[in-house]
């Protein structure tokens, strides 16, 4: 294999990387407090607020219900507002980020079901006021299970990041489909695919060990 | 210290297609707790005892009725003065409710830091109080370490770290085996004794009622039926189910065949039988043989039982009395003067 060749499979690794690690953190900015809120604005619940959670629900059921393929395509113009380009690995960091927003803020709210309602009203009843039960109860207590959420995603957007390469996202699916698919290069194909599957059991073992060692359950 | 007037909690189900449906937990609860009591009240599940007690810290809010704890209506304040009003009441459940992620010191740290406390305020505060709850050397543990009789400690430690006046137990001893309960109890009391704590109890087991409260609240269906000092309570409750817990507690009831065999009205050949209740004086006399002695009666013991209710002595016993219907009339006359308290079962065919 050519140096050239190495050169590219390198540099197609840190776009996988960088799209994964950006859209990885500002799905995980914004969909943090989305599940949150998700979960405190439930009726009965510290910042009960039915109608914006229905609106919530809403928004974030449309997020997760339009398929990754499509929603790269449609958000196109947003993006190139957003970034000036709609290809390259800024360009799909954007619709991956939109595509894991929705998706973290479910498996927050997940991870915040599994706490105790009693906890809740302990805090609740040594007057902490709903703030300081987010940032003192709930957040703290749901830690494992937000792990949990997070590693889910991080391996999701390694798989979608792949498939931003189908419309020149840059990165292993794009070297995969350009080299290995299109040119019939059954080795660079072979190459990318034990790649993302290295990078995939990788986040996998990062995430329990953060997960281990935040549960104390 | 703790005042509940007309106090309802009422709750609204959407049944749809149905209109709505209104659950009466609490129907004009009246209760008054005075400064350094412990109050009980116990009541089955889902009588409203869980509604009665969240009542006091507004976990619910009253659907009607004023709360009053240590002079301050709880009702009518603001957000922020509810929250400083709460630092004043502790508060310990059935399921401890300790956060799994929180060592045993930063549980009990817990309610300080929401006060906004300096770490070295805290750290003074919360060593004293492991140590007097007996947890000192568990600081660094998870509750996930801990015994259950153990985490219930951590939490009473938690509910007394902000100095409250008042503490509410929620069913605090219900999920520890009867070892635990008492040693648990025993620290309740210490706490109410050496600290002046006024302690509201909300429980299903006579056992708790009887070995640390003062007064007692029995409340049935919403309402609080009846309300009087323990050792009445355990001696001549007032309402039939006040007497079914009493029966049930000192497990007195007649055989089963008896009562198979037992009518309401009196025959020709029947005899009645009793259930006599008798406490002070009356424990100590030999009345069984002067019933005999002075009202020709003979007295066929069915069951009997002596119990200790805090300083008073409580004897009961469920009897067959064997005379002419004159003579058992008598009898139970007799028995009354005495101050015991005569309570007619049933009455019983003659076996001969």
């Amino acid at each position: 294999m050519s140096s050239a060749m190495i050169d590219l499979i390198l540099q197609a690794t840190l776009d996988t990387l960088y799209m994964v690690a950006v859209s990885g953190l500002i799905s995980t900015l914004v969909g943090l407090p989305l599940g949150v809120m998700l979960y405190v604005t439930r009726p009965r619940q510290i910042l009960a607020k039915p109608v914006l959670n229905q609106l919530l629900s809403i928004i974030t059921n449309i997020g997760r219900s339009i398929p990754f393929i499509i929603l790269m395509v449609a958000i196109i113009p947003f993006t190139r507002m957003l970034v000036g380009t709609s290809i390259g690995i800024n360009a799909a960091s954007v619709p991956l980020t939109i595509a894991a927003i929705p998706f973290v803020a479910r498996l927050v709210e997940a991870a915040l079901n599994e706490i105790s309602p009693g906890l809740i009203e302990a805090a609740q009843a040594m007057g902490a006021t709903p703030w300081q039960i987010i940032c003192k109860v709930l957040i703290p207590e749901a830690r494992g299970g937000i792990m949990t959420g997070l590693t889910i995603t991080a391996v999701t957007l390694v798989s979608y990041s792949a498939m931003a390469g189908a419309v020149g996202g840059g990165g292993l699916g794009d070297l995969g489909i350009r080299y290995g698919y299109n040119r019939f290069n059954p080795t660079i194909m072979l190459i990318t695919v034990v790649i993302l599957v290295v990078m995939v059991q990788g986040f996998q073992s990062l995430g329990d060990y953060l997960v281990r060692k935040s549960d104390r359950k | 210290m703790i005042e509940l007037s007309n106090v309802s909690k009422t709750y609204f189900s959407n049944n749809k297609g149905n209109g709505s449906n209104a659950i009466h937990a609490l129907k004009e609860a009246n209760l008054i707790v005075p400064k350094g009591t412990i109050h009980g009240v116990i009541g089955l599940s889902g009588a409203g005892k869980s509604t009665l007690i969240r009542c006091v810290n507004l976990l619910e809010r009253p659907t009607s009725g004023t709360v009053t704890v240590d002079g301050q209506e709880m009702t009518n304040l603001s957000n922020a003065a509810l929250n400083r009003a709460r630092h004043r009441i502790g508060m310990i459940f059935q399921h401890f409710n300790l956060l799994t992620t929180r060592s045993v010191f930063d549980n009990v740290a817990l309610p300080l830091e929401l006060m906004g406390q300096k770490r070295h305020t805290v750290r003074e505060r919360v060593i004293p109080l492991l140590e007097m709850v007996g947890l000192a050397d568990k600081a660094d543990q998870y509750p996930a370490q801990l015994s259950g009789g153990q985490k219930q400690r951590v939490a009473i430690a938690r509910a007394l770290a902000s100095k409250p006046q008042v503490l509410l137990c929620d069913e605090a001893t219900s999920a520890l085996d009867p070892q635990t309960t008492s040693s648990i109890l025993e620290l309740l009391r210490d706490i109410n004794h050496q600290l002046g704590i006024t302690i509201l109890l909300i429980t299903h087991e006579m056992e708790v009622v009887k070995s640390i409260c003062h007064r007692v609240s029995l409340i049935s269906d919403g309402e609080l039926v009846e309300d009087s000092e323990v050792g009445d309570f355990f001696t001549a409750p007032r309402t039939q189910l006040g007497r079914e817990f009493l029966n049930d507690f000192l497990q007195l009831t007649p055989p089963k065949e008896l009562i198979e065999r037992l009518v309401d009205t009196p025959g020709d050949n029947t005899h009645p039988v009793v259930r006599l209740t008798f406490s002070g004086d009356a424990v100590s006399t030999p009345l069984i043989s002067r019933l005999a002695r002075e009202c020709g009666v003979d007295v066929s013991i069915l069951q009997a039982k002596v119990e200790s209710i805090q300083e008073r002595t409580l004897g009961l016993m469920i009897a067959e009395l064997l005379g002419t219907p004159t003579q058992t009339q008598q009898a139970m006359t007799y028995l009354e003067s005495h101050q015991l308290q005569v309570e007619v079962l049933g009455h019983v065919q003659r076996n001969d």
